[in-house]
């Protein structure tokens, strides 16, 4: 579709951020070449930091990126903690972080004026005041000791042993929406986060001081960057985030300057560029949306880059999109060849989606037997319209289609000859109102699924809701962005953990949080070789169930949890870690 | 793309997705010279709004401003000037002043863009079914616990908005969305807690969990009790359950039916 050459020419058309390097690939190989070369002799002298290559081992002592490893399994070799100690499991700490321009401070208490030191940056003249508490609500990186911990505006760094702080990083915002952010990228002894304004940011892990900060969208456009950006050898590559009318993008840039390497756009945006014939017109594929606003996973063989791409806008008013067109690539898994920024397959998880249901979900890779035809290597996705996927990952072919929600309804009976659901317009949003499962929020968001290879499950936070889609724009020429409907909840059926078998696409078990009211939605999980899996309920408990039928062995009520646990060991013990609000809890075994 | 703000999403899922976009994350620009709108208003009227529509939103010929990158990154008509000069395909040129065009940038800009764009017309009303089918399949449905000379008497004039009357009998308590208060009570949910010795202990449910159960007594005593699996026995009763089961079974026709002949209970 787009590589860094097209994106100059979309730039001087959109007014977007132009392109570093115009004369094109070779260029940029070239100086990848040189600099990947530097670096080994950098990491190797320093000993220090994070050396790219050791993100390529399975998950076990570190985390070092956004899923723990470029898998996206969120399996852990780990066994310290297992099935026959987790009872014993106990707080090693708790550390409560505080946003904003004052000092931190670890542990419980709040903010302490004898804290570590607060480094402030930021393009914000600091009249925009963000309100609302502290919440962490994305991956914590733990390498060689030390925890990165992200809110949106704000990154701190932690002990890993005690929580204690030692640096903070505060970012004086210009504004933008501030729903979350999912965490840093580390590379050598530097790392990268995104802002709610669109900054791509370089500090120090050292010292918490700010390297540079690049311009990574128009903030005028009312884009916002909220995911994780991911290593990925000499490339950080980070995706966009806009719920106005407007292109969504993947970018990689140079580690070391900033530099942007390649741009993929997930729409078309030129003439002649492929599923063009799937929009209304140039100028609707141009505002298409299909935002990749969570991380991806990579498959080093085939240097494939494989993510999800999001809804397409305007969101429920379908009709300036092209009636019945299919709108690619949004709704998508998408592979890219990380070095050049092309695609080399997609699948459509959602053709023509109408209910603002990304399937920006960070996939699954899984290695594993398939129905006898002997070792296959495949990716795995449980979509927030509750449809499940199996495709290889090789070459996109379709494997598995099921549902993992029993209310799931927008769709017509049975699937394409592709394998997609068929979109049934009739549960589109109507002026008397359609009875739609799931609401907005659909039947998983973006708490990450986790896969145990001892098991063969794939685990799903799953919510079965209902809503009335009431359409409020009568104008025929739509509304833009999330506008032109009204949404009005009718309840919530259950909030549960589903665990799906990739090879038949059936729920095998499926955990149903027990609950009074209308349950929040599922967090994300943790698996492990100790035979357990990791994540909040929906009543503030954290909880370890066993992988094989989901029985609770273990819990403690750390109030409502925020993102998906991780583990990692430090001095020879395991911790397990999990954060809820502002503050980060890490559980230990210390017989 | 990230989940709605509305306060029914926040009823769900407000601790994984927040409270998200509101308009003042994007400023307002600041307020142009009246007189520079009027002239812009007038400009605009003559040579853009055939093809862009008088709200800038687009019309059969033109692409709607309102979200073009252009317009958006524009300031005073810098951006603009050089698309309105040159034209484009299917676009024909204009020969404006920089202080026209500047003018022409004033009134545009007075349109604000939002993601979270709110519908500009009254829709027209949401009853559309058949009453009389309504009435039909709330005898065969809903009879066993409601009747339109009993609980129902009136409801039509007590709940006069008609979405807001559908959407409390779909689920009763649910409220209109938005925030707004729910116009009837739902009674508490209780609950029966059978203990190991046969005791049952019974209340208004307070909260329950897959480790937990709180509830209040009828003489307000508040007890709480551990739950390890099924011991104790914990026997919730939701007086809502008969209408979530429901939801399940309905077609957008029934819903639609039931509300017309809801709509006729004044």
């Amino acid at each position: 579709m787009n590589n860094g050459h097209d994106a100059a020419c979309g730039a001087a058309l959109q007014g977007c951020v132009p392109a570093r390097r115009p004369q094109g690939l070779r260029h940029n190989l070239t100086v990848m070449l040189i600099v990947c070369a530097a670096s080994a002799i950098v990491f190797t002298q320093n000993g220090g930091g994070l050396d790219p290559a050791s993100l390529l081992k399975p998950l076990a002592d570190s985390w070092p990126s956004y899923s723990g490893d470029y898998t996206g399994r969120r399996y852990s070799a780990l066994t310290q903690v297992n099935q026959s100690n987790v009872k014993n499991l106990t707080l090693a700490f708790a550390a409560k972080v505080t946003g904003g321009p004052g000092s931190g401070g670890g542990g419980r208490g709040g903010p302490n004026p004898e804290g570590p030191q607060t480094f402030t940056g930021g393009e914000g003249d600091g009249s925009v005041t963000v309100g609302g508490a502290t919440q962490i609500k994305g991956a914590v990186l733990s390498v060689n000791g030390v925890l990165y911990v992200t809110a949106p505006d704000n990154v701190w760094a932690l002990d890993a042993h005690d929580g204690k702080e030692i640096w903070h990083y505060f970012w004086k915002t210009k504004g933008g929406t501030h729903i979350g952010n999912r965490g840093v990228a580390m590379w050598g002894n530097y790392l990268y986060f995104v802002t709610p304004d669109d900054y791509f940011i370089s500090l120090d892990a050292r010292t918490g001081k700010e390297r540079w900060h690049k311009e990574a969208a128009p903030f005028s456009q009312q884009y916002f960057m909220t995911s994780a950006p991911m290593t990925i050898g000499n490339h950080i590559i980070v995706g966009t985030g806009n719920d106005l009318d407007s292109p969504g993008y993947l970018m990689s840039f140079d580690p070391e300057t900033g530099a942007q390497q390649w741009r993929f756009y997930t729409v078309p945006m030129n003439p002649g560029d492929p599923g063009l014939e799937t929009w209304k017109s140039l100028d609707a594929a141009r505002h298409g949306g299909g935002h990749p606003w969570l991380p991806g996973v990579y498959d080093p063989e085939s240097h494939l880059y494989i993510f999800g791409t999001g809804n397409p806008t305007p969101a429920y008013m379908s009709t300036p999109r092209g009636a019945g067109l299919d709108n690619l690539f949004t709704c998508a898994i998408v592979a890219l060849n990380v070095d050049t920024g092309k695609m080399e397959w997609y699948y459509q998880t959602s053709p023509h989606d109408t209910h603002d249901w990304d399937s920006a979900q960070t996939p699954v890779l899984v290695d594993g037997d398939f129905r006898g035809s002997g070792p296959r290597k495949m990716v795995l996705t449980a979509s927030r319209n509750g449809y499940y996927f199996t495709l290889d990952r090789r070459t996109g072919e379709h494997m598995v289609t099921s549902t993992f929600s029993d209310t799931v309804n927008w769709a017509k009976p049975g699937l394409n000859a592709k394998g997609q659901p068929v979109r049934d317009p009739a549960k589109d949003n109507h002026i008397a109102g359609a009875l739609v499962s799931a609401a907005n929020g659909g039947s998983t968001n973006w708490p990450p699924p986790a896969y145990s290879p001892d098991t063969g499950l794939l685990y799903v936070p799953t919510a079965e809701t209902y809503a009335m889609y009431y359409l409020t724009e009568t104008d025929p020429r739509g509304a833009m962005g999330l506008g032109g409907k009204d949404e009005v909840s009718v309840g919530t059926m259950g909030s549960f953990i589903s665990a799906i078998d990739y090879k038949t696409g059936k729920t095998v078990w499926k955990h149903k949080f027990r609950s009074a009211g209308n349950p929040r939605g599922a967090q994300g999980l943790l698996t492990t070789a100790g035979k357990l899996l990791f994540g909040g309920d929906v009543s503030g408990n954290f909880v370890a169930f066993d992988p094989a039928n989901g029985k609770t062995l273990w819990h403690s009520q750390i109030g409502q949890v925020t993102n998906a646990p991780e583990t990692y060991m430090v001095d020879g013990r395991q911790h397990v870690l999990v954060a809820a609000g502002d503050t980060l809890y890490s559980f230990t075994l210390y017989q | 793309m990230v989940s709605a703000c509305s306060a029914v999403s926040a009823l769900i899922v407000v601790t994984s997705f927040g409270i998200s976009a509101q308009r003042r994350d994007y400023p307002n620009r600041p307020p142009a010279d009246p007189a520079a709108v009027e002239r812009g208003k007038a400009l605009y009227g003559v040579n853009c709004q055939f093809c862009h529509g008088a709200d800038t939103r687009g019309g059969d010929s033109g692409p709607s401003l309102l979200r073009s990158g252009i317009v958006l990154d524009d300031q005073h008509g810098e951006l603009m000037a050089p698309v309105v000069r040159a034209g484009r395909p299917g676009m024909p040129k204009f020969t404006l002043t920089d202080d026209q065009i500047a003018d022409v940038a004033a009134f545009v800009h007075t349109f604000r863009a939002a993601g979270y764009d709110e519908s500009r017309l009254k829709p027209p009303s949401i009853v559309v079914g058949d009453a009389k089918a309504g009435e039909t399949f709330f005898n065969a449905k809903c009879s066993a616990c409601h009747s339109p000379t009993g609980d129902l008497r009136g409801i039509a004039t007590k709940i006069v908005e008609p979405r807001l009357l559908q959407q409390t009998w779909l689920l009763p308590g649910s409220g209109a969305g938005r925030g707004a208060a729910p116009p009837v009570q739902v009674k508490p949910t209780t609950v029966t807690v059978t203990l190991p010795t046969g005791e049952k202990v019974e209340g208004r449910l307070e909260r329950v969990d897959d480790f937990m159960v709180a509830l209040t007594q009828a003489d307000g005593t508040r007890r709480s009790f551990r739950t390890n699996g099924d011991t104790p026995k914990v026997e919730i009763h939701d007086p809502l359950q008969p209408h979530k089961d429901l939801l399940r079974t309905y077609s957008d026709a029934d819903i639609h039916n039931v509300t017309a002949y809801l709509v006729t209970l004044k």
